[in-house]
């Protein structure tokens, strides 16, 4: 039997489903929380801490994407605090890598972009690693560009969960993290790679691209892998 | 002892020393000029040396190779679109691709948008302050400012001529700076009908203002013999892109060199074959390579490319009004044009080309032809590009591996072509204007305007992100720097 519960957002008092994350009560009804390593039809992992809201009773803020909703739960979706901490997880992610907006693929279509445009990051405050990274060309038809990977994981969980290949793993830990494919494979020589290209489409930044495109023309379908889970879910 | 004083309208230059220009104004880029003066107080020798890093080519290796037009075109602001096309070109051939008719017209259409704005800038933006005011006008109206007192007009002319250009590029590329419209294998988008009558529409009035411009510098010109004769006025090679049938080619064509007399001592060479002909020289002053014509050898290669160059090497430009031009041109000075400081003159010819191009490219249907694009991966591990860029020929040419990430490139640009020419130019002039006792302000405003005559873009030229200035150095005979001159 699904145990209902009420709780506060913003201050509107909303039915909700007990299991049911705070993030996905939020988007069904329509209380805007952004979500960068969070895609529908995937596990959530809690990765980018964008989705960081205010919890009553809780001294810090926590993820959305991961938090169950509770009776009684009263939750902040944006405070200024909330909103100098989602900025500076995004300036993280610039200044770890190489994004170079100017020549990428998915400039105009990238949602670290758009996120960074709507929080208005014009600039970041920490000094960049510039890290010399390697672009993976070995595939035939699609291209992974680590200058441009945040390491949300959404490949990895959609090629496990959705393909079931696993191709993809996160190697090494903090600022060395590597996505790699398939024990340390190039992706072009991983024999469980089935090039479905639903990594591709899942990926919110340029790091996974069709080959071929020029600057601004990689537009992504994440909504088509997502739909895949809730077709087989039956619902 | 080194002494540096800030930028001033005279200087006394006592025997035996340097003058550096630094940096000469209006132009685009980093380089220095140094002029060393004997114990007499002549001009000894000059050098002009370009004095940013290189670094380009190493970061893009690695790069997939189609990302090159959008990372090449970054390298420069100000002809973003010819590197887009020789990119694109370079990518072409990777590709082993001949792109569709409807996308090469709709590219040279961009290209030819890009030489009328150019041409515009450099004319009325960059030189016409020494051109229309004099070379030794008060300095601190000789610019923008002072035209707009003097000679409004032609000020508005320029500004609606490049502006004519510029919604061009902006309505094809749908962005002004960085049209990302030009893709390998293509264009990205079939030219939309509202883009060709707009463009119709506004074409009469760009050929009236490059007719009386074109009107107005042939009663002007004359007025500068001095000039004339000491701007780089020496016999070198030249070398173009023509068509097979020996006329001017812009976007797409065969290189061909001429002799300082006419004579043809290369045609028809394919792009594929440049390095036959062409060889690059390092010097030791500039990271700039100085590129010379490998059957003769270097320095006595040295050849020009450009305005100039490009009307001595063809045999007509093949549209009716350019050529009427063209033929006067020779007539005035003969079937080779000789003086760099005609690359003025040159230059207004061309875009009044151009704009003939861009009419004939328009009453074409097939340019709103809507197959404009060929897809395709890696069949070639290697790909060369070349285009007429505004200032002259311009190559890319790279290196992949099979799976399309670049393993090398190498781009040799206009300046680049030019360097050596503008290097025996900077020193032809300052011998004609600067005396070694007294250096008047126009001296040095002439070494800048000739080397402005070339229309350098240094900033390509070096291969560095962004722009940056030139400078003006005195120099005494044991290399003691004396005085910095900026022209800022
Ligand atoms: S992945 Fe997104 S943020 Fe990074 S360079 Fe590309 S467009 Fe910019
Ligand atoms: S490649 Fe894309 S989807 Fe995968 S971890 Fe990196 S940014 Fe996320
Ligand atoms: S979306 Fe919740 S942590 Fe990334």
């Amino acid at each position: 039997m699904v145990e209902k519960v009420k709780v506060r957002i913003d201050g509107e008092v909303i039915a909700a489903t007990a299991g049911q994350t705070i993030l996905e009560v939020a988007r069904a009804n329509s209380k805007y929380i952004p979500a960068l390593c969070h895609m529908e039809g995937l596990s959530a992992t809690g990765a980018c801490r964008l989705c960081v809201v205010e919890v009553s009773g809780v001294a810090k803020l926590v993820p959305a994407c991961t938090t169950p909703v509770a009776e009684g739960q009263s939750v902040v979706t944006s405070t200024p605090q909330i909103e100098s901490y989602r900025k500076i997880a995004l300036e993280l992610l610039f200044a770890e890598r190489n994004h170079v907006c100017a020549v990428c693929v998915s400039s105009g279509h990238c949602e670290l972009q758009a996120l960074a445009q709507e929080h208005g990051v014009t600039h970041v405050r920490y000094p960049y690693s510039c890290p010399r990274l390697p672009v993976d060309t070995t595939h035939p038809r699609y291209v992974l560009d680590h200058n441009r990977c945040i390491l949300c994981g959404r490949c990895v969980r959609t090629c496990a969960e959705i393909e079931g290949a696993h191709v993809w793993e996160v190697a090494g830990r903090g600022i060395g993290s590597r996505l790699v494919s398939e024990l340390q494979r190039p992706w072009g020589e991983a024999t469980t790679c089935t090039s479905c290209g639903k990594c591709v489409q899942a990926c919110p930044t340029g790091a996974m691209a069709e080959k071929g495109w020029a600057v601004e023309e990689m537009t992504k379908h994440k909504t088509v892998v997502s739909r895949l889970t809730s077709m087989r879910e039956g619902s | 002892m080194t002494t540096k004083t800030t930028p001033k309208a005279t200087a006394d230059a006592p025997a035996g020393r340097t003058l550096h220009i630094h940096p000469v104004s209006r132009i685009e880029g980093h380089a220095k000029i140094t002029i060393r003066l004997d114990e007499q107080g002549q001009v000894a020798d000059t050098q002009f040396h370009v004095t940013q890093v290189r670094g380009f080519e190493k970061f893009v290796e690695g790069r997939p190779y189609y990302e090159m037009p959008s990372i090449t075109a970054r390298i420069c602001g100000i002809c973003p679109v010819s590197h887009l096309l020789a990119s694109s070109k370079a990518c072409d051939s990777i590709m082993a691709v001949r792109i569709p008719p409807a996308a090469a017209k709709a590219r040279e259409l961009l290209h030819m948008a890009q030489f009328v704005q150019s041409h515009a800038l450099s004319f009325f933006h960059l030189s016409a302050p020494d051109l229309l005011l004099g070379m030794d006008y008060d300095p601190a109206k000789r610019n923008v400012a002072g035209l707009l007192e003097e000679h409004p007009d032609a000020l508005r002319d320029g500004i609606a001529l490049r502006k004519f250009g510029q919604t061009l590029i902006e309505r094809l590329g749908k962005e002004r700076i960085h049209p990302s419209w030009t893709v390998p294998g293509g264009v990205n988008n079939p030219i939309d009908p509202s883009v060709r009558d707009k463009t119709l529409a506004e074409l009469p009035g760009a050929m009236a203002i490059v007719g009386r411009t074109l009107a107005m510098w042939k009663k002007a010109v004359d007025g500068y013999p001095a000039e004339i004769e000491s701007f780089s006025n020496f016999p070198t090679m030249y070398c173009g892109n023509v068509g097979p049938d020996g006329s001017l080619r812009l976007y797409d064509g065969n290189l061909r060199f001429v002799g300082p007399d006419g004579a043809i001592v290369a045609d028809q060479v394919a792009a594929a074959d440049y390095a036959t002909y062409i060889a690059e020289a390092t010097l030791p002053n500039s990271y700039l390579k100085a590129p010379y014509f490998r059957p003769v050898g270097f320095p006595g290669g040295i050849y020009r490319v450009g305005p100039l160059a490009r009307l001595n090497v063809a045999d007509r430009t093949g549209t009716p009004l350019a050529d009427a031009e063209l033929a006067e041109y020779r007539q005035r000075y003969g079937r080779i044009v000789q003086s760099g400081f005609h690359y003025h003159y040159a230059r207004l010819i061309e875009a009044l080309h151009g704009l003939e191009r861009i009419g004939e490219l328009l009453d074409d249907p097939e340019i709103l032809g809507t197959k404009v694009r060929a897809h395709a991966g890696v069949n070639n591990n290697e790909g060369i590009g070349v285009i007429e860029a505004p200032r002259g020929t311009l190559i890319h040419h790279y290196k992949v591996d099979d799976n399309g990430a670049m393993t090398w490139a190498n781009l040799i640009v206009a300046t680049g072509h030019n360097n050596l020419a503008i290097g025996r130019g900077v020193e032809q002039v300052a011998k004609r204007f600067v005396n070694g006792s007294k250096i008047e302000e126009g001296a040095l405003n002439r070494v800048s305007a000739l080397v402005r005559a070339y229309d350098p873009c240094l900033s390509c030229s070096t291969h560095v992100l962004g722009q940056a200035a030139v400078v003006l150095q005195l120099e005494g005979p044991d290399g003691e720097i004396l005085d910095e001159v900026g022209t800022v």
